[in-house]
């Protein structure tokens, strides 16, 4: 996190008493949201109350044996992050401690309490390349030069929001750390790689556009059926082991976006060192480096104290915001939103605030709104655009979306991935529920898709919907009567729709090949289950009899295309295509 | 150690005294009875002149006399090697007339959380002998996987057996590694349950390396909140500073809970779902957590806690939470164990989050994955087919569906049924599960590599089946 800057003196305060994460402290001289450092081991804290002379502090350390008396201290500044070079790559727990520096700063693998560290390397240097010249008029937001933070990404600085701009006076490049100066101002304001922001504060842009480009993901049925633009925001809840993470993290591998803050909100330890394991191996598709390179992991883990589990959230969308303004497109994920809204109900509870439903403070639909309103096709204040997009997983209690925080989530969000148990018993993944899930984005990308994948992208999603919804209705008669029962037409419907859902709905994460499908290929899919449908259709018309027409071979090889090759697809299901035919027509 | 005797209120296992100089949070006190009966418990609230203590032992006998002592420091397990073999209370105090014991050091019970970035993530093939496990459910060293179980259900069983024949193939050829431990932490399960656990451990031998922690039924309820901690402190204490690979069963979860309920009850707090705390989720976690492995260190923890769904209710909140934070979970069916299956399985919602990087080529075998893939889709369309098959009758079932049929009850009477006694092999196992996928036709397999399917299917068993 940022090392407060705030000089003035103020009166220091002592505990009154201890709660959990929750410290009041009596004579502090504090603002709301202040940084405060608590006890004698100085954890830190932030002021969430002030009543009479009585501080209450949220502290995102174990407060195990602080006693009342110690003393706590105000930095006289809110919670901020460091912004500047050096955040990709990195990892951060939730107040933006490189977790790498917290190990060799401890000295061991268990998280100790009570030592800090600076979220971007004070001390290293960076290659700066000015884009500005002395006599050049700049104001916030301006870019004045770029370093190659990491081979994917080249990082703008830029004047901070809140300067006053003005003439440039000097201008520095070359190998520099982040608190030189790169640039000085006529009014004699110093320009440096680094600015700190405060988190719970959202920056500031010009304007927010309506979103018309595609966050394309790599995953057969977002894309094809439920797709997420640059800007916009998805909730995916669901029961334990449907799929949130693998999900998440397979957006985080193959979205198409410039920049990746990844939260690991109350989860799992394993989880994130699968990240950190994994990612700095992993290519992105789009530039072919390493995926690490365009990623920011942030870890609050579920062991790891609940105070700063509330903030993680805040940390990674002002970490992405910040890149934004740099004209990137940024992907957020966060997992999972639910242990947000449990540390503001721990808390909340703490402060004997009045529960609203089931426990959760009253102010959480604000909090979440809030949230997602940062996401967004934004226009930036250097006249640049940039996106970020908002992905929360949901963990409902017992899988149950009646709950407040999914309902909450979906009143706000636009895309609605619905994970479903019993897809994942089954292991068809992802268990995407493809009847209740939705994406309002869908017709305002459409035109998007039709000019880059191809003209009918559109309607052959609509026949594929439909055989879904067929589908959807003659399996509750099967269910009853039995399949043999239908009429031979409904017969082939339920195979058709068989394969949508074994060929095109199911993906496999764990498999090489099949976890990235980029959309021309999930259109040949789609475009190969088509050519069985209407040639079948055409036999059954002929009087071919419906099993012989469910016998042919080269069905079933409609299974393979997903694993197959990037650079083989097309010759595979032209192969395909012809071979179906082929084999159909010789029956009549 | 100033004494005091201004205890102004008792109210179930709290306790609450007025003091006069500060306390420290979670520091630990003892309580001393009139009649000289000492209890121990834990600071849970502290203000300048009073706190709340949580008295372990139960408050029963305690009054306003009697008199209390702030020990200045938190909750500490004293930890040697010299523990393994060795029978303790649910408070950590001896009961086997062994030894005093002297501690190496004295660890804070709480434990700190692993810096993720000094995880290293979990992928050695655990081999525990029970198909249902190593070829749908794979365990793996390091991982946190409970058993979800009903009363009166073998949970105990599978447990046992898994700890007596849990294996790590490669290094049983290569005779090296570091050597295992158990530790076994018992709240508020039965006598008879917990006789059940000694006596397989002393018949087998298992006793020398165990750490036995035992809170009963009869033992207070509140000491199960310490239980689990002393039981994980001398587990990471034995992995990472011994070097050992430990194995940590912990039973009854769900008893833990209802300790968890009950002092939250007692403090007033607005309760969260059922009535249970609204933090359950966060110190679940903090047990739960205290499993993996670290990078450059020899030894793991590997935990499979049990927990007793109330109702057999999944979505309660003790299996809820647990799930969201385990890798996993192994279900106890109480229909298969009607039926005989032993031990009682139930794959389909059955889950091992780290199974992907512990099978496949060089660890278990190439097709691991997809034969485990495809087995869970035909038994679940199996199991689908039973409802109708119900209605209609099998004759009104395609033959395919009808394949699908007798596949769901082979794979019930082959593969997870095969007593407590049976070691499988992974060999074995998958050998099993070919068995089975050549029951169905080969364009079925859609889930497995073709280049597989020429290997390992079984051709005559299709002919068998389709020509009855
Ligand atoms: N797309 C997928 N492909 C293959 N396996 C998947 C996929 N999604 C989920 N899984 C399986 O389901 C398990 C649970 O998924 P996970 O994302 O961890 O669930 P959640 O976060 O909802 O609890 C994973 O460990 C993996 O085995
Ligand atoms: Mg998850």
């Amino acid at each position: 996190m940022s090392q407060a800057t705030d000089t003035t003196v103020r009166e220091d305060g002592v505990i009154d008493s201890v709660s959990g994460p929750v410290v009041t402290a009596r004579d502090l001289d504090a603002k709301m949201n202040d940084v405060v450092y608590v006890g004698e081991e100085g954890l830190m804290g932030e002021v969430i109350e002030i009543e009479g002379n009585i501080t209450t502090i949220q502290v995102y350390e174990e407060t195990s044996g602080v006693s009342p008396g110690e003393p706590v201290e105000s930095t006289g500044a809110p919670l901020s992050v460091d912004l500047g070079p050096g955040m990709l790559d990195s990892i951060y727990d939730g107040v933006q401690r490189p977790l790498d520096v917290l190990e060799e700063k401890m000295g061991s693998a268990f998280l100790d309490r009570g030592v800090d560290a600076p979220g971007i390397d004070l001390e290293k240097t960076w290659e700066f390349e000015p884009e500005v010249s002395e006599g050049d008029a700049v104001e916030p937001g301006d870019v004045v030069g770029s370093v190659p933070e990491t081979p994917s990404i080249d990082h703008k600085v830029m004047v901070p929001p809140g300067s006053e701009g003005g003439e440039v006076t000097a201008v520095e490049s070359g190998e520099l750390t982040v608190e030189e100066a790169v640039v000085e101002l006529d009014s004699g304001e110093e320009i440096q790689m680094r600015q700190e922001w405060p988190v719970r504060q959202e920056r500031p842009t010009v304007d927010k556009q309506t979103p018309t480009e595609p966050l394309t993901s790599g995953q057969r049925i977002l894309d094809g059926l439920f797709p997420l633009a640059k800007g916009g925001t998805a909730a995916i809840p669901g029961p334990f082991g449907s799929g949130k993470t693998v999900t998440q993290q397979s957006l985080a591998k193959f979205a198409d976006a410039d920049i990746v803050v990844y939260i690991g909100c109350g989860e799992r330890g394993n989880e994130m060192t699968e990240v950190i394991e994994d990612f700095p191996e992993l290519p992105d598709p789009q530039t072919g480096n390493a995926l690490m390179a365009r990623t920011c992991l942030i870890a609050n883990t579920s062991n790891m104290p609940v105070a700063a589990r509330e903030s993680c959230v805040y940390t990674g969308i002002t970490i992405a915001e910040y890149y934004r303004d740099m004209g990137y497109d940024v992907a957020l994920m966060a997992d999972s939103t639910s242990r947000w809204a449990e540390a503001m109900r721990e808390i909340s509870s703490r402060l004997e605030e009045m529960p609203g439903e089931e426990g959760y403070p009253a102010y959480l639909a604000a909090r979440l709104s809030a949230f997602y309103e940062r996401a967004g096709y934004f226009e930036n204040i250097n006249g640049t655009e940039g996106s970020i997009s908002v992905i929360g997983a949901v963990s409902p209690p017992g899988g149950d979306f009646s709950e407040p925080v999914t309902q909450n989530t979906l009143r706000i969000v636009k895309t609605f991935w619905a994970l479903d148990s019993d897809l994942a018993e089954r292991r068809h993944f992802p268990a995407i529920n493809w009847n209740e899930s939705y994406s309002l984005y869908r017709d305002q990308l459409d035109p998007w898709f039709e000019d880059n994948v191809a003209d009918d992208w559109s309607e052959q999603r609509q026949w594929a919907i439909d055989v879904l919804d067929e589908d959807g209705e003659l399996q509750e008669v099967v269910q009853l009567v039995g399949k043999d029962a239908l009429p031979e037409d409904q017969q082939l419907t339920l195979e058709i729709a068989r394969y949508l859902k074994e060929a095109w709905l199911q993906q496999n994460a764990l498999h090489d090949v099949d976890r990235y499908c980029p959309p021309e290929k999930t259109y040949r899919i789609l475009g190969a289950i088509k050519t069985l449908n209407d040639e079948a259709f055409d036999a059954l018309d002929a009087g071919v009899p419906i099993e012989e027409i469910t016998d042919i071979d080269a069905a079933p090889r409609l299974n393979r295309i997903g694993t197959t090759p990037d650079d083989e697809v097309e010759e595979f299901v032209d192969d395909l295509e012809s071979e179906i035919a082929e084999q159909l027509r010789s029956l009549y | 150690m100033k004494e005091y005797q201004t205890i102004t209120e008792i109210s179930g296992p709290l306790v609450f005294v007025e003091t006069d100089e500060p306390i420290g949070y979670d520091e630990i006190v003892e309580i001393e009875t009139a009649d000289g009966q000492k209890r121990r418990g834990q600071v849970l609230d502290s203000a300048a002149d009073h706190v709340a203590i949580q008295v372990f032992e139960g408050t029963e006998g305690i009054d306003r006399d009697s008199s209390v002592t702030f020990l200045g420091e938190t909750m500490k397990m004293p930890v040697t090697e010299d523990l393994l073999g060795r029978v303790l209370d649910g408070s950590g105090n001896p009961i086997d007339d062994g030894p005093d014991i002297v501690p190496d050091d004295r660890r804070d019970i709480v434990g700190e959380a692993i810096n993720p970035v000094s995880r290293e993530y979990p992928e050695d093939f655990i081999q525990t002998g029970v198909s249902a496990i190593d070829g749908m459910n794979t365990l793996v060293r390091g991982q946190k996987l409970p058993i979800f179980s009903g009363s009166g259900l073998p949970h105990n069983d599978l447990a046992l057996q898994i700890a007596r024949q849990a294996a790590v193939p490669e290094e049983e050829e290569g005779g090296e590694g570091s050597e295992f431990a158990v530790i076994f932490g018992a709240m508020g399960i039965t006598a008879e349950e917990a006789n059940e656990f000694m006596d397989d451990f002393e018949r087998t031998g298992a006793l020398e390396r165990s750490v036995v922690f035992m809170n009963l039924a009869n033992d207070p309820a509140v000491e199960r909140t310490i239980t689990p901690r002393l039981a994980l402190t001398t587990a990471e204490y034995l992995a990472f500073d011994e070097g050992y690979h430990v194995l940590v069963i912990l039973t009854d979860m769900t008893n833990y809970c209802e300790a968890l309920r009950e002092i939250g009850a007692a403090r007033e707090e607005v309760p969260g779902r059922r009535g249970y705390p609204g933090y359950m989720y966060t110190d679940l976690a903090q047990l739960y957590e205290r499993a993996g492995r670290i990078r450059g260190q020899d030894g793991s923890i590997t935990q499979i806690p049990i927990l007793t769904m109330p109702s057999d209710d999944i979505t309660h909140p003790i299996p809820d939470l647990t799930g969201y934070i385990t890798e996993g979970q192994i279900l106890v069916d109480r229909d298969l164990n009607s039926q005989g299956v032993q031990p009682p399985v139930n794959v389909l919602p059955s889950l091992s989050r780290l199974m992907d990087d512990g099978i496949g080529e060089g660890l278990t075998r190439g097709d691991h994955g997809g034969v485990s893939d495809q087995l869970y889709a035909a038994y679940a369309e199996g199991e689908d087919l039973r409802d109708l098959v119900n209605i209609v009758g099998r004759e009104a079932l395609s033959e395919r569906d009808n394949k699908y049929l007798d596949f769901a009850e082979a794979f019930e009477e082959t593969f997870v049924e095969q007593g407590y006694d049976t070691n499988r092999d992974i060999e074995d196992t998958l050998e099993i599960g070919w068995d089975l996928l050549s029951m169905l036709p080969k364009a079925e397999l859609n889930r497995v590599d073709e280049d597989y399917i020429e290997q390992y299917y079984v051709e005559d068993v299709e002919a068998e089946v389709t020509a009855d």
